[in-house]
């Protein structure tokens, strides 16, 4: 009845501020938008120069989108690559192919050397041929479904984190905190009704990522939309938790803010942007204390894997023990306004 | 005819009793061996500087912190305790109000706290709506309140669940003096219903219409009666004085 009261509050607020409604509703899909165009522009043809290469070779490396220029001679393609107008410089040498990249960019590397790979396949004898499958995308996902599916729950995470802290720091200095304190509510009832009350938009937030990054963005879906579903919604759940618990340490909204470059930040790294095995194993085992290392593992297995349940609840378990840690925690820390 | 202050306090044991009350806050000693009793159905005002210690007080009273020494009763049962909250309405220094909401909305959500509901909450939000002359802007967002406004639609949301003990901190900071007469008149009112009320202000002249009051000072009591009483034990014509007297001035 009173967490009740308190849950309809929360939504009659947020309701009525219609910035922060949008900051948490159209914000992520305008991030993620943004980010699929960024990431897509990345894959420009290479710009490829050739010294005296066999015809037939030259016709395969073109017709894998690749843009050619033939030089004279190699010194004029070397000055052609100092100046940046071309990516790589093939020539032959002894009758032995050699490409010199520019170098900067791994990106354009990487593509340039994909090209010459593709280019180079016809003339590999039949019999050493390696036959490739792919396990999981058949070889069509591209980078921005990679990114996407951390950038789901990162986004999810973000904005609710933002958000709940926000909203329970000014309880606290407008002094309606002292006033809730000072009726008969108890102190987890305040807890849970935030969660009631912030559930509703998170579960709101979630749907709509998850149905805008798939539907509409069309990042991967080999799993269920259902799935991705409940786990962003666990996910935007830990961060509410979290945010609302970090909020009793931050004397006004500045100080909040000061938590994303400590609380947020060090979670991306950790949620698959950068590959986790290069890094030193205590850095590793830093990931696993971390909600957005296990709601990003579970968004990657169940949108590029097709995992279910049975592969992601470990994940699952882990976001809900957070969600309790944390609500147990700030109820505790409501203690410093109230004894009992 | 009301029972008078002194017969109301006779008649009972103490609504609220302080006992050798101390908090400090780090090295600080903001309360020092603090005692007083309210008795049921006074006014009864808290008078000093800020930052001598009345808000700590008050915060001690509501249950809101606990002593590091002595006791605080609150209807005869030791604070804090979570049943007794429901008894207390306590109007806080700042307005609490949630700005987003309507006035409307302020009202019921704070008495929903308390477990009112259906045709007895609508009732109440009209009558104390209409004791602080605010019948006309309920349904306004409280954002667009003025300071006076906001103050007394704070006071209307301590009142609303019928509190037997009212505890207000500077309940007529900001508001202008036609109002703050009215709003004394209707602490009256209550007392007259049988409510005791604690009031803190630093206001000499308000600290004549309360029935007993206590001078605090760098947190200690430094003398405690009804107005009369301290203005001619102490010979002063006027509370001001009466304060200086008690060595409540600067130094």
């Amino acid at each position: 009845m009173r967490i009740h009261a308190l849950a309809i509050r929360i939504v009659r607020q947020i309701v009525k501020d219609k910035r922060t409604l949008a900051l948490m509703l159209i914000a992520p899909l305008f991030v993620l938008t943004l980010m699929k165009f960024v990431l897509d522009g990345q894959s420009v043809n290479p710009r490829v120069g050739t010294v005296g290469l066999p015809q037939q070779f030259v016709a395969a490396l073109a017709s894998d989108e690749v843009d050619i220029t033939a030089y004279e001679d190699e010194a004029s393609g070397r000055l052609a690559l100092e100046q940046a107008d071309i990516d790589a410089l093939v020539s032959l040498r002894d009758g032995q192919p050699q490409v010199l990249l520019e170098g900067s960019s791994p990106t354009k590397n990487r593509s340039v050397m994909s090209a010459l790979q593709g280019a180079l396949e016809p003339f590999i004898p039949a019999e050493l041929k390696p036959s490739v499958e792919f396990l999981h995308g058949s070889g069509e996902l591209n980078i921005f479904d990679y990114y996407g599916s951390v950038l789901v729950g990162f986004f999810s995470f973000f904005f609710v984190f933002l958000i709940a802290g926000v909203s329970f720091l000014r309880e606290r200095t407008t002094g309606t905190l002292a006033r809730l304190l000072a009726t008969p509510l108890q102190r987890w009832e305040i807890v849970v009704g935030y969660l009631l009350g912030f559930g509703l938009f998170t579960l709101l937030q979630a749907t709509l990522i998850a149905w805008y990054a798939t539907g509409v963005l069309g990042i991967a879906l080999e799993g269920t939309l259902y799935m991705v579903l409940v786990m962003n919604l666990l996910l935007a759940i830990a961060a509410l938790t979290l945010g609302t618990l970090l909020s009793a340490y931050a004397q006004n909204e500045f100080q909040i803010f000061q938590f994303i470059p400590l609380i947020i930040i060090p979670q991306i790294f950790f949620a698959g942007l950068i590959e986790l095995d290069t890094m030193p194993e205590w850095l590793q085992a830093l990931g696993h204390i971390l909600p957005l290392y296990y709601g990003s593992d579970a968004l990657r297995d169940i949108m590029l894997r097709g995992a279910g349940w049975s592969e992601v609840w470990p994940d699952a378990l882990a976001l809900v023990c957070f969600s309790l840690v944390f609500a147990a925690l700030n109820i505790f820390a409501l203690r410093k306004h109230r004894r009992i | 005819m009301p029972l008078s202050a002194s017969e109301a306090q006779e008649s009972a044991a103490p609504c609220i009793s302080v006992d050798r009350v101390s908090r400090s806050f780090g090295k600080r000693t903001v309360l020092d061996q603090v005692s007083l009793e309210v008795g049921k159905g006074e006014i009864f005002g808290l008078l000093g500087p800020s930052g001598s210690g009345k808000t700590t007080l008050v915060r001690l009273i509501t249950g809101l912190d606990v002593p590091d020494g002595g006791t605080v009763k609150l209807l005869g049962e030791p604070m804090p305790r979570l049943n007794l909250l429901a008894r207390i309405g306590y109007m806080a220094q700042s307005d609490a109000l949630y700005g987003e909401l309507t006035a409307q909305e302020n009202l019921s959500f704070f008495a929903s706290l308390y477990g009112m509901k259906g045709t007895r909450l609508t009732k109440r939000i009209q009558e104390t709506a209409e004791l602080v002359k605010l019948s006309g802007d309920l349904g306004k967002q409280v954002a667009l309140f003025s300071g006076g406004m906001k103050r007394r639609l704070s006071l209307a949301v301590a009142l609303m669940h019928e509190p037997e003990v009212l505890v207000l901190d500077e309940p007529t900071v900001g508001i202008d003096p036609v109002l703050r007469k009215s709003i004394w008149q209707e602490l009256d009112g209550l007392r007259k219903n049988g409510v005791t009320i604690i009031v803190t202000t630093h206001v000499m002249d308000e600290a004549d219409k309360c029935d007993r009051l206590a001078m605090i000072r760098d947190g200690r009591v430094i003398a405690a009666g009804s107005p009369d009483e301290l203005k001619s034990a102490s010979g002063s014509a006027t509370m001001e004085d009466a304060f200086v007297a008690y060595g409540g001035g600067v130094q």
